[in-house]
């Protein structure tokens, strides 16, 4: 046990030095001895090294190294696909007595870099544990491992009429684990609550090697401190999620939509008010797009426009989707909102319209989220995935305007557009910045001045897409000293050589 | 003295309810035909064609006098007449089926369009309809209509204008390699090709006015219409399953496998 004595002798002058805000001492780097241990309990293919005896040629790692946006670079010599939770326990408990860093992959689809090796971290890829450990069709508790991805979850519950209590773009590549460790948000957030809440159980194995089994399938379990909690979300940096269990909602068996035109933004939040108390159970989505991201998504050919007269005088839009258990019952409860909001004395909306048939129901849908398409093809996007209080949305996308206006930075020459739209429900703003090319400038003018508007109304700066690598820096922005601390223990504690997923999260 | 005036058009659009075209079609295990427990809405090219008339409105405006939607089907085809009203259809007539009662055949549904543009005071100027519905892809009630009328026909539209005061229409035809163009004399068949146009979203405003449009109830035996069906189903059966390929070791595994499927040099 040389190498363990060497380490935590290390570690505790690593402590001393800490207390006085120096940096860590760097990890160690993977070497054949390393690889020639792994070799005692994984099989050959679980390997994937540059490194002798293995000596693949370095593109073979290049889909871990690499984020899917070419935006975060790792330079690791080595990838690691353990089929068992005993083999993730061996490989961490290694990696801790030789002070290695590791970085546990998904299906690597995040924003954030939160997934990729900052240096030469080994990568622990969860791809082969894929196995669905039980499911059971009355409650709908579903016991996964954590490499198994989200489309094949989903399409598992699918023939015992449940879905998956979260859905994103990237489900036919991202990991169940990488959603639970990100607390990936999406679009069911609205209708099925956050991970913190549909996460009954984990498995995790800790920086030592531990496996911390709270893999419970009870709804209710008050029994002292709730410490899965800290996993959701920790994005792998106290430990690795090997095992998850996931309460699944019944299958919706009808679903309809509807986009209404709004003559005010002001307008937004006395409808939702509206909409929640009038469709109630039913209401799966009420998602926010001004007019501004609504014409470039209809500019790029993202959906089917809505015709002249009906956006006419229209500051911005809604869409408000219902998936309920009757279809005939969804479609009156929405007739009579639609009606009384026609209606009504003084009309919040304008006019909108209703998806007849499901190719329209994908049509409206397209208007909403393809506006992060048309986005790219517009210009350079600055991308702000931000909470803020929902009565400052118009607010904030205003003020970022006039704030580009006065720094002489709106025009063609640079910021053509500041566009908001985001997930109303989830008070989650997305908002973007559409600049002619990436520039000093701009990033000076919108940094940190968009994080200081957020800071100004509590909130946060990275509503769902996570802190990764990206935003470590602006994590005070939307979290206090005193939080930063403790978490700064939380995370010594756990993990006290710093070897999980290092330079994520805390910098 | 005034002018005589010019003759209104009054339009016919026959409208489908049929399983959307978004769900995947399931056979049901007796092989007799396939799950019908699923989304329905308007058959896509009945849709084109109702949008062709509120078009065709638009162009000639106060020419067109009336453009009425018919259905034959289920209670639940209200809800497909409903859509046509909301889209811009002044009025309709519902030929109702029981809810169990096999899909009618295009010809019982050719004779029931017959009957009902006979019975219309004002006379019908112009049928549009859906080439095909997409739950049997028949395709022949357009032509089994005009048969029965003595009209002339333009099938596969893609493009039609129409002249009111020479009573004709010229009417571009999808066919092989491009288009065709024709010109036909009023009253006339329009059957619907996808490039026709793209169907609108109903608004909200037109689907509240839509719940106030008149629909007029007719039972078969109303119009003296027999659905009894001709045609017997024997099967219904899912394409086989694709079989997807294998890896070989090398060239002469290949060849030998391409002699064994048969396959030689020429």
């Amino acid at each position: 046990m040389l190498s363990l004595s060497r380490c935590t002798a290390r570690s505790i002058s690593l402590r001393a030095l800490r207390a006085h805000h120096t940096q860590r001492p760097p990890l160690n780097s993977v070497t054949e001895h390393d690889l020639a241990h792994f070799a005692k309990f994984l099989d050959p293919p679980a390997i994937l090294s540059t490194l002798p005896p293995v000596s693949l040629p370095a593109d073979e790692l290049d889909q871990f190294n690499n984020d899917w946006m070419g935006k975060y670079h790792g330079s690791s010599t080595t990838v690691l696909k353990p089929k068992t939770t005993q083999q993730v326990s061996e490989i961490v408990k290694w990696c801790n007595e030789r002070c290695i860093g590791i970085v546990p992959q998904g299906g690597n689809t995040g924003l954030v870099g939160g997934s990729v090796p900052v240096k030469d971290e080994v990568i622990l890829s969860l791809a082969n544990m894929n196995k669905v450990r039980s499911f059971d069709p009355v409650s709908g508790i579903l016991v996964a491992d954590a490499g198994c991805i989200l489309q094949s979850l989903t399409d598992y519950v699918a023939p015992h009429n449940h879905i998956m209590p979260i859905d994103l773009g990237a489900k036919g590549s991202c990991q169940i684990g990488g959603n639970v460790a990100t607390n990936a948000g999406g679009l069911r957030l609205l209708r099925y609550g956050s991970l913190h809440g549909t996460v009954l159980g984990l498995e995790v194995v800790l920086p030592d090697g531990t496996i911390l089994d709270q893999l419970t399938t009870l709804r209710k379990d008050n029994t002292g401190y709730d410490l899965k909690q800290l996993f959701i979300g920790a994005e792998g940096t106290l430990g690795v999620i090997t095992g998850v269990s996931i309460l699944t909602p019944p299958a919706p068996q009808a679903s309809n939509n509807v986009i209404l035109a709004l003559p005010s933004f002001k307008n937004v939040l006395p409808l939702y008010e509206i909409v929640k108390r009038q469709l109630s159970e039913i209401l799966s989505a009420f998602e926010f797009i001004d007019r501004t991201a609504y014409d470039l998504a209809v500019k790029h050919g993202q959906g089917r426009a809505l015709s002249d007269q009906e956006v006419e005088g229209a500051e911005c839009f809604v869409l408000v989707e219902t998936s309920g258990g009757r279809r005939e019952h969804d479609e009156e409860k929405l007739a009579d909102l639609l009606e009384s909001l026609l209606e009504a004395e003084k009309p919040l909306i304008n006019t909108g319209v209703l998806a007849q048939s499901p190719a329209q129901f994908a049509s409206l849908w397209a208007l909403r989220e393809g506006v992060t398409e048309a986005v790219s093809k517009e210009g350079k996007p600055y991308k702000y995935d931000i909470s803020v209080p929902l009565s400052t949305f118009q607010e904030v996308v205003d003020g970022t305007r006039e704030h580009l206006r006065s720094k002489g930075l709106l025009g063609d020459h640079a910021v053509k557009h500041v566009i908001g739209y985001g997930h109303v429900g989830d008070g989650n703003l997305h908002l973007n910045i559409v600049a002619e090319s990436y520039t000093p400038e701009i990033q000076d003018a919108l940094e940190p001045y968009v994080y200081e508007v957020v800071a100004s109304h509590r909130g946060s700066v990275s509503a769902e897409h996570g802190i990764g690598a990206m935003k470590t820096h602006a994590l005070h922005y939307s979290k206090s000293d005193v939080s930063i601390a403790w978490m700064k223990k939380i995370k010594d504690l756990f993990d006290p050589h710093g070897i999980m997923n290092p330079g994520k999260v805390l910098e | 003295m005034r002018p005589s005036p010019v003759r209104l058009l009054n339009i016919l659009v026959p409208v489908k309810r049929a399983v959307d075209y978004a769900v995947k079609i399931r056979v049901n295990p007796q092989q007799t035909g396939f799950d019908l427990n699923v989304k329905h809405s308007m058959n896509p090219f009945d849709e084109i064609a109702v949008e062709e008339a509120i078009r065709i409105r638009e162009r000639l405006k106060d020419a067109v006098k009336s453009i009425k939607a018919v259905t034959i089907g289920p209670p639940k085809a209200l809800d497909t007449l409903r859509t046509a009203l909301a889209m811009g259809a002044d009025s309709s007539i519902h030929v109702e089926i029981p809810e169990s009662a096999p899909s009618p055949e295009p010809l019982a549904v050719a004779k029931t369009l017959q009957e009902i543009i006979k019975r219309q005071k004002d006379g019908v100027d112009l049928v549009i309809l859906g080439k095909q519905s997409i739950d049997d892809d028949l395709g022949m009630t357009g032509q089994m209509l005009a048969g029965l009328l003595g009209w002339p026909q333009a099938t596969f539209a893609s493009k039609v204008d129409i002249d009111v005061a020479k009573k004709e229409a010229v009417v571009t035809r999808e066919i092989d390699g491009g288009g065709e163009e024709i010109r036909c004399r009023l009253p006339l068949i329009v059957t619907t090709d996808l490039r026709l146009n793209e169907p609108r979203y109903a608004s909200l405003p037109n689907i509240m006015k839509a719940k106030k449009k008149p629909v007029e109830k007719f039972s078969p035996g109303d119009l003296g219409i027999d659905y009894t069906p001709r045609f017997e189903t024997l099967k219904v059966a899912e394409p086989p399953q694709r079989v997807g390929g294998g890896k070989v070791q090398d060239v002469d595994e290949l060849v030998a496998k391409l002699k064994e499927a048969g396959i030689t040099a020429a």
